[in-house]
Parts: C-alpha cells; structure tokens; sequence
C-alpha cells in the first residue's frame, strides 16, 4: 500500500493535459524537481574531491581535450584584427589593423558581397528549416493514420533512408535529376511529361530557383528522419483524450487539429529552439557544390564564402571575421529562443 | 485505495481502444486509400533517384550518354565499375575511409562512453560545469580556419590524426549516452561498487554491457559521419593522395564536371571519354558508378541498424 500515493499522482499527471492546454503543465513540474534537485546540494571540499578521484581521472583529462580542439582555437580569432598573410608565418609576426576587417567586410568594398551573402544564409535556412517542419509533421500525421503495421514501418525505413546519404552523394543526385533531360533530369522529363512545361527549366542556372533547390532537396534527405521524434512525440499523447473526443463526435481532422497538434507542441518548440542556434550554420554542402557562377548571387552563403573567399583565396584575415559573427550570433540565437521559450511557459533546452 | 478505483476503468478503457472494431466508412475509405496512394508516391520519390543512378552506372558509358534511362539499364555493363576499381586512387580512398570509419568510432565510443559514464553519475561534484562545456560546443564554432591553424600548428596536417584526434568526443552523442547511463537503476552501480569495483571497472565491466543498444546507435551515427565527411579531408589531408577519402574523391569528381557542364546543353562534354588503361567510359557514367560505391556501404549496414536507431534519437531528446 505504500506505492498507492505514487500511482495517484501518476494517474493525476495522467489526466492534467485534459484539464489544461499540453505546453503548461510542464512548468511546475520542472520548478519542483529543480528544487528537489538543490537541497541535498552539499558543499565541495578537498575530501569530496579526494573521493571522486577516479571520475575526475575520467572526465578531466577529456575536458582539457575537449577544451584543447574547441575553445583554444579562438586565439585564431586575432587574425581578424590583423593584415593576415600566411606567407609571414605565424600569427605573431602579422601586422595588427584594429577593427579594419570589420570594416572592409560590413560596410566597405565586402560590404555589398557579405549583405548578400547573409541574406542567402538567412534565406535558404529559414526556408530549408520552414519546408522541412511542416513536412515533417504532416507525414508525421499521416503516418499516424496507417493502420496496417507492417505498411508503416516499409514507409518509416524508405523514408528514413536518405538521411544516411552523404551530402557529396545528394548534391550528385540533385545535379543529375535537375539537369536537362538529355543528361538523365528526370525532374524536367516529368514536367515535360506531364505538360507543365514546354521548355526544359534550367533550374542550376537560373538563380531564382536555388532557395527553392536547396529547401527541396533538404527535405528530399531528411523529411522522413525528422517525422521519428514527431511520431514518438504523437504516441506519447493520452489514448483517452482522443476516445473522449471521439465520444463528443469530433471526426479525423478535428482531432488532429485538437488533439495531436497541441499533444507535440513542445516538441516543435525543442526542436525549433535547437535548429534556431544553426540558422547560420546549416545548408553548407547544397550552396558549395550545385552553386556556380552563374547563380552565386543567389547560392553563396557565409560558410561557403568563408571556403572559397576565405581559405581557397587567402583572404583569412576577412573569414575569419564572418566566422566569428556567425558563432556569436549563432550563441545570441539559441540563448534568445530558449529565453523566449522559457517566458512562454514552454520546454527548454538548457 | 482510491488510486486503484480509478485505475481501473482507465486500464479496461485503454484495453478496448487498442483492438478497434471500426466500421469502413465511406470517409474512411476514401482517406486511407488517398493516405496510402500519397505515402507510396512519397516513397517513390526517395528510391527513385537511386534506382536511377544504379541503372546508369551498370549501363554502357557511350550509350548513357543518351539519356532517358529509367530504373533499368539500356545496355547492360560492368564497364564502369570496372574502370572505377582500377582506378588507383579510388581503392585506395575507399580503404582509407574504412580504416578512418573504424579508427573514430573506435576511439569515439571508448573515450564518449567513459566521459558520459562520469557524468551521469549522480553524486560527481562537477557534472554540471563539465557537461556545460561540452553541450556549448554544439552551438559554439571557433572557425573554419581557426580549426585550421590549430591543426596546423599542433603539426597535424597531411596525416592520419588529422582525421581522428580533434573528434574524439561529439557533444551529441555524449548526451545520448548520458542520459541511457541515468535511466540505469542505481542498485546496479551501488551492489558492484560493494563487491570492491571500483569507477574504472564499474564503468567498463558493468555499465558498458548494459549499454549495447545506445552504443549501437552512437557507433552507427558516428561512422555514417565519418564515412561521409569530406571537408576534414579537404581542410586537413588533401596535401596526401594517399590519405585521400572516397567522399572526397567523389566531390573532385563532381565538382569538376559542374564547372565543365554547369548544366548547359553540354553533350559534347559528356561524350567525352574518361578512360584509364584504354577502357572508354562517359563521366555520367563513371560518376554514377562512384556514387553507387560511396552509398552502398551505408545502404548495406542500413538494414541491420535501423531498428536501433530510433530507440537512439528518442534517448537522445529526453533532457535531463
């Protein structure tokens, strides 16, 4: 009997969400553990610290090493305050030119080719990023909808399979299927096929389409890896709140839209606030290897300027400044989004 | 007392509703036919392009040239990966990648199983700080070519530590298995400890057998990473053919035939013949094949990993 206040609780956790929209509940549950987790906080003495000599032989070494190959590198982050020519040797024998860099990379002779260049990143992320969400949840949805189990997991495995593919491979595969039918595109075939076009769309060449290449051929690769936590997230939900609803008549779409969407609300949420911190960051492979020439108004972005501008051309010093406001901006993203979560009563990351 | 009175109605309840007696609606009827026609659609498209790239790597270079080829080959050839195999830089990169996949998750699993180890041990004084650290590295990047230099001056590039060293540990993975380690049962780790084991042992004789399905799914994302990174190889290595990756070859490769083609009418281009050891072939097809090859070990060990995996990625995303 002494486990009977136990499965109350459990029950009553069990039923909240009926009571209250899903994203509140979890806020006074985290305050409560957090409390819990303090009190038995004891002070740390050289005793304390003598005792866990064996899990600090474990994790420090590997902190100093983590630290070594993560954070040390930042003392090349000097380069961008200097005229940095690899042909001088070392960082310390460079000439030092203040906040010049930034400058010239902002504002000045850069300062156009960067704007554009984040704008692309910013483009091509939030559209990659939009696409691939709502994608995901509505195969999430409809994969839900399967009844017949073995048709689900066949569907879950080919879909779940791009992902595994290197982007080297999907950019291949992108490059053939939008080619000209003639070379194998089979994109162009189909449309031709299919009456929408006459002409074969040039769709590497033509730089307005390339947001739209790169969103799509995302989605290509991870729509069906990014259903997995929507649909552990769906089968987390009450099986009792959609029988009350089906008990008030409520059809297919009204328990989708009442039911399932809230029920994976703070999954979205997570996910959103752990994709935010790499707006700047994602995309890297599609821009590099299907841009070109042509299209690089439209295709480049900060980390293929970095390569290409930066490291192929020896313009460090300049690359080294975008990847620094990339990082900061990166760690101003996830912090905003996580305290904007926070303030909303929904799950966080950290 | 009253816990069981209403646990109980909710049990039968829960029981009636998962062996559903449904009626086949006309709605319903109409939503799963449409629902099952646009998933199969769907899975079209994500075979479709390999199908195809199959098909026109076991095709006649000459005759692919042509195009229109389907999910069958035309003119059936082994041709292409005939001259892909002999081609002296492609074996080598392809051995290169299978001894750099091995080495990393070998290192990987052993060094992130132990740090994790010490982390989700619930009475280790800096879990929190240390654990920070690591979880910031998600988010924080020094730089391509900080990372660079660092490699640089540590005296790393053009050699094999190039590619396994700075990667020891992944934050990702860390977490994964942290979290796995806490949901095992304390009185696990407390009655080893009574018998004399020590963190070491612990660790490595008790903890690490209980964890063989995570680090199933950590080695398995650990060696897809590395078996289809390029940019180490590019940055670090690519002063050395013989450190040369497969994935890196296939992006020379591609690389060179967009700036040849850049997609324009450019027939004249993929007629021209690529051949080593007089054997004739078309880049579109040779490419096929190199993809075909980069691809098919992932596709392989695919099967056999994919019921872990899921498992892995929920683990993962339970924060604690």
């Amino acid at each position: 009997m002494t486990d009977a206040p136990v499965s109350t609780l459990v029950t009553a956790t069990g039923i909240e969400p009926v009571l209250e929209p899903a994203g509140s509940s979890p806020a006074p549950d985290r305050k409560a553990r957090k409390k819990a987790a303090k009190e038995p906080r004891r002070k740390i003495t050289w005793d304390r610290v003598w005792a866990q000599r064996a899990l600090l032989a474990m994790a420090v070494p590997l902190l100093m090493y983590q630290i070594l190959f993560k954070y040390v590198p930042v003392y090349g982050w000097a380069i961008a305050f200097q005229d940095y020519k690899p042909g001088r040797g070392s960082i310390w024998n460079q000439t030092w030119v203040g906040f010049e860099n930034f400058g010239d990379l902002f504002t000045g002779v850069n300062g156009e080719r960067f704007r554009r260049v984040v704008i692309n990143t910013l483009g091509q992320s939030l559209l990659t990023l939009i696409v691939g969400t709502v994608g995901a949840i509505v195969l999430a949805l409809l994969l839900n909808e399967v009844k017949s189990m073995p048709f689900k997991r066949i569907m879950q495995n080919i879909t779940y399979m791009p992902h595994f593919l290197s982007w080297v491979i999907v950019a291949s595969l992108a490059s053939v299927a939008l080619s000209l039918p003639s070379s194998g595109g089979f994109i162009n075939q189909g449309l031709m096929s299919l009456g929408l076009v006459h002409e074969p769309v040039l769709f590497l060449t033509e730089p307005n389409h390339f947001w739209g290449i790169v969103a799509g051929t995302s989605l290509w690769k991870e729509l069906g890896w990014n259903t997995i936590l929507y649909l552990a997230a769906i089968t987390a939900i009450d099986p009792s709140l959609y029988e009350a609803a089906e008990v008030d008549g409520a059809g297919r779409y009204r328990k989708m839209f009442n039911i399932t969407l809230p029920g994976i609300r703070p999954t979205i949420v997570v996910l959103l606030i752990i994709n935010s911190g790499w707006i700047l960051s994602t995309n890297f492979e599609l821009p590099y290897f299907l841009g070109n020439g042509l299209i690089s108004e439209r295709a480049e972005t900060i980390d293929v300027f970095v390569l290409r501008y930066g490291y192929q051309l020896g313009n460090y010093s300049l690359a080294v400044v975008a990847g620094i406001f990339k990082t900061v901006v990166a760690i101003i993203l996830v912090g905003s989004a996580n305290l904007a979560a926070k303030r909303l009563n929904q799950e966080t990351l950290v | 007392m009253s816990s069981t009175s209403v646990a109980k109605p909710l049990a039968r309840r829960a029981s009636r509703g998962r062996s559903p007696r449904r009626t086949w609606t006309t709605e319903r009827i109409i939503f799963t036919s449409l629902n099952t026609a646009f998933l199969l659609a769907l899975a079209a498209l994500m075979i479709y392009p390999l199908l195809n790239t199959l098909a026109v790597s076991l095709n006649d270079g000459q005759d692919a040239v042509r195009g229109g080829i389907g999910i069958w080959p035309r003119v059936f050839s082994l041709r292409n990966y005939e001259v892909v195999l002999n081609m002296n830089t492609i074996y080598q990169a392809f051995f290169m990648s299978v001894l750099k996949t091995v080495v990393v998750v070998a290192t990987n699993l052993l060094f992130t199983s132990m740090l994790a180890y010490a982390l989700s041990r619930r009475e280790f004084i800096f879990r929190r700080p240390i654990t920070l650290i690591f979880v910031l590295t998600l988010y924080f990047d020094a730089g391509l070519i900080p990372n660079y230099l660092l490699i640089k001056d540590l005296g790393m590039l053009n050699s094999f530590q190039a590619y396994w060293v700075p990667t020891i540990i992944s934050a990702f993975n860390l977490i994964i298995l942290r979290t796995y380690m806490k949901s095992i049962p304390d009185e696990i780790t407390e009655s080893a400890r009574i018998d004399g084991a020590g963190e070491f042992r612990t660790w490595w004789q008790i903890v690490m057998p209980l964890c063989k399905p995570t680090l199933a799914v950590v080695g398995l994302f650990v060696a897809v990473g590395s078996w289809n990174a390029w940019l180490d190889t590019l940055l670090y290595n690519s002063g050395d053919q013989a450190l040369s990756t497969l994935q890196y070859e296939l992006q020379k490769l591609l690389a060179s035939s967009m700036n040849a083609g850049a997609n324009s009418a450019n027939v004249a281009g993929n007629a021209a013949s690529v051949g080593s050891g007089g054997q004739l072939t078309t880049p579109i097809a040779l490419r096929s094949a190199i993809t075909m090859v980069a691809a098919i070990p992932i596709l392989f060990v695919y099967p056999f990993l994919q019921k872990h995996f899921v498992s892995g990625l929920m683990i993962g995303s339970v924060k604690g």
